[in-house]
């Protein structure tokens, strides 16, 4: 069984390996992830978040505009996990202290 | 919450951290400087989210370490004066509402959920792009203050406080 889990473990790593190992080089402007228009004619989000961040909301860290207004929602919904994670640990930790 | 009556003759946590769990003045002195230099670390690392790595939530986890540096420094009781237990969820749930309500003001003044272009009506001199500047900065108000206060919370759960 030991050796099946190590045998798994390198498997996984060849796998990986073959994955890095195929990466474009950093800033290739051909590499797929950078192309304003996808392999399928779609428009990709990333090049338009790029172009558009600064002009958008004047400010310059790209991070914070995807983060709080672009995809705001998404930000909402962690911080209601945040919330919610406080409550169960209020509503948890606090079992043996109430009235039963 | 009606307090167990078990409980009730026992002090409470907050009583009993009155006194510090440390004796050194060392500890003491140390951890009540390094803690406010602590919390203006992060609310710049807050402030400066627009122009540099930072924001809601990592000024957030460097405000709760400030005041959880003095929870363990000075003990419980000592501490309440920066932050109350009592406090902590109570502001994590604004700090939520403030993000929510963000969201509900656009919906209120005609536009889509979060789309801060629709708070003009808030400032009507600015431009869109700066309103969308400022709709940034209120709702990275509410993470941090949620993120700041739920860790507290936890911290208190966890002591029974």
């Amino acid at each position: 069984m030991k050796t099946f889990q190590y045998l798994l473990l390198l498997a996984f790593l060849g796998i990986l390996l073959a994955a890095v190992v195929d990466l474009p080089p950093r800033g290739d402007l051909a590499a797929p992830a950078h192309q304003t228009v996808n392999l399928v004619g779609t428009p990709v989000a990333g090049a338009y978040y790029i172009m558009h961040a600064y002009a958008d909301t004047k400010t310059p860290n790209m991070v914070t505009v995807i983060l709080a207004d672009y995809r705001s929602l998404d930000t909402l919904g962690e911080v209601i996990v945040v919330f919610v994670g406080g409550i169960a640990c209020f509503f948890i930790l606090n079992v043996r202290r109430r009235v039963p | 919450m009606t307090p167990n009556p078990e409980k009730e003759t026992a002090p409470s946590c907050v009583e009993e951290g009155m006194k510090s769990p440390t004796e050194s003045p060392i500890i003491h002195v140390a951890c009540r400087g390094i803690a406010p230099c602590i919390l203006l670390i992060g609310i710049y690392v807050f402030f400066h989210g627009h122009y540099s790595p930072g924001g809601g939530f990592q000024g957030g986890v460097l405000l709760a370490a400030g005041i959880l540096l003095l929870r363990l420094a000075l003990g419980p009781g000592l501490s309440q004066n920066i932050m109350p237990t009592w406090i902590t969820l109570r502001l994590s749930a604004v700090g939520a509402l403030i993000f929510a309500g963000t969201g509900l003001l656009t919906v209120i003044f005609g536009g889509k959920y979060l789309d801060y272009h629709y708070l003009h009506l808030l400032w009507p001199w600015l431009e869109p792009a700066w309103l969308r500047y400022y709709g940034i900065l209120l709702v990275e108000v509410g993470v941090t203050m949620t993120v700041m206060t739920t860790l507290v919370a936890i911290y208190d759960d966890l002591l029974g406080c």
